[in-house]
């Protein structure tokens, strides 16, 4: 029932190119916390988080060329190599795009689920980049895709109550 | 997957697989490029005019939280202290009257020997306004760049020894790659019987590993390495690390031996760059020294 609301409220909620720029600048800025030690480990993409949000939701405002962008700004800030996060944004804005007609079916947990295997591809592709140039792979890296795809329904809830419109009763 | 849509009244451009394609052969070429060339060198100086101030922001709230932290510092603690750096400077004093004697002393000598005079590092204070975000590399950013002199393969250290290596220098920060991270090495000398080799980070914080010595290599835990000058990066006579783990095992051709870095690579908020490049003479035609690796932590800086 409730995801049925969900898919209702959709194309009710509205589009704010505004909103959109201003979640992705904050997830950037998430991102660039001084995070250390096990929490670095621990650390969600929130970038990765918010762009697969907007690609299952608004596949035609935020595609893969904007899930590139952001990906330059990212290897810029993080001193990365050109292009590394680019690509795994564009790899994973592209997943999003295609399967958000099947994910989107799922109640929020099973969405988790569904999630997860796409995070895993995008921290995948980042990861065997760094395998080709420097021969190591540090494994604690992949936990991040864990946690990322536990904060799945988190995110999507508050995004989604942060878009509906204030003067519209509460339809839940 | 896009062809299963029923009906297309609007035109949106190529479809996503295109889409894809072409932004993952940019994104490639873009790191192919990055790795060989240093074209984007400027390109990604340009962005980080932009990322720069929302850096700034973001390390804001734990500036502002150390600020607050140092005015609510006991006031028992800075008395402790203040005995403590008075005690220490009355020491230090004493020794630096003994170095000034020794520097007279060995500048004497050394123009009676005619060699090579040791150059004094002019020096200047940084502060981390970053450290590592990202799991792979070990990397810190500080807040001087070109405004303030600094070029690449310029040395870091604390007040205890060698922390890193400018690597990238942006117009208001540097990017500094420490001695701990994988793709990082040190040419040393061992300081109990002049040993030379060469230090490799291992990518965690508090270990480096010293590879490429012999099993029968004369090596104590608890030996200082200090920098061996060779490369004509890294200045001479530098601490670097000290050896905490020998294992001499007949099994494998070299030993293996780990040491962790004397400097507080990842506690210090403050940091010095050494604004002196070593200047060395051009070496002789056809006179390779075979001991020492040339440093390979300016891969890209240089």
């Amino acid at each position: 029932m409730s995801d049925r609301i969900q898919q209702d409220q959709e194309f009710q909620l509205p589009v704010n190119r505004v909103f959109i720029a201003a979640s992705l600048l904050v997830a950037l800025l998430l991102n660039w916390l001084p995070w250390q030690g096990i929490w670095l480990a621990f650390r969600p993409d929130f970038v990765a988080l918010v762009l697969l949000y907007w690609c299952m939701h608004k596949p035609y405002h935020v595609g893969i060329s904007i899930a590139w962008t952001v990906g330059i700004l990212a290897d810029v800030a993080d001193a990365s190599l050109f292009g590394q996060h680019a690509l795994a944004y564009s790899v994973l804005a592209f997943s999003g795009i295609v399967f958000y007609r099947r994910i989107l079916m799922f109640n929020l947990h099973q969405q988790a689920l569904q999630i997860f295997p796409l995070f895993l591809l995008a921290y995948t592709v980042y990861a065997v980049v760094h395998w080709q140039l420097h021969g190591n792979i540090p494994w604690e890296y992949f936990i991040g895709s864990v946690v990322s795809a536990l904060l799945w329904a988190p995110i999507t809830i508050l995004l989604q109550a942060l878009r509906r419109p204030r003067a519209a009763p509460d339809q839940t | 997957m896009e062809q299963n849509q029923p009906l297309r009244f609007f035109n949106r451009g190529p479809s996503p697989a295109v889409r894809l394609v072409f932004f993952a052969l940019l994104s490639l070429l873009l790191v192919f490029v990055d790795v060989r060339y240093r074209y984007l060198e400027s390109i990604r100086s340009g962005l980080s005019i932009v990322v720069y101030p929302l850096q700034r922001l973001v390390a804001a709230p734990s500036k502002l939280w150390h600020e607050v932290d140092d005015f609510f510092s006991s006031h028992n603690s800075l008395i402790r202290n203040n005995v403590e750096l008075r005690h220490q400077h009355t020491l230090d004093s004493a020794k630096l009257l003994q170095l000034e004697v020794l520097k007279g002393e060995n500048q004497h000598l050394r123009t009676l020997l005619k060699v090579q005079q040791r150059a004094d590092y002019p020096m200047q204070l940084a502060e981390i306004m970053y450290v590592a975000r990202d799991i792979f590399n070990r990397k810190i950013l500080l807040d001087k760049g070109t405004q303030a002199n600094v070029l690449a393969g310029q040395i870091v250290m604390d007040d205890s020894g060698i922390v890193g290596q400018v690597t990238r220098v942006y117009p208001w920060m540097s990017e500094v790659t420490l001695i701990t991270d994988k793709d990082h090495s040190v040419p040393v000398q061992v300081l109990r019987n002049g040993l030379r080799a060469v230090v490799f980070g291992s990518g965690d914080a508090g270990e480096l590993a010293l590879s490429y010595l012999p099993v029968s290599s004369d090596i104590q835990n608890g030996d200082v390495l200090v920098t061996s000058g060779i490369d004509g990066t890294y200045p001479p006579g530098l601490p670097v690390a000290k050896i905490i783990h020998v294992e001499h095992d007949p099994a494998y051709p070299f030993a293996r031996i780990l040491c962790a870095p004397i400097a507080g690579v990842d506690k210090r908020r403050q940091l010095l760059i050494l604004s002196a490049l070593l200047k060395f003479p051009e070496r002789p035609e056809g006179e390779e020294s075979a001991t020492d690796t040339p440093e390979n932590g300016e891969r890209r800086g240089q």
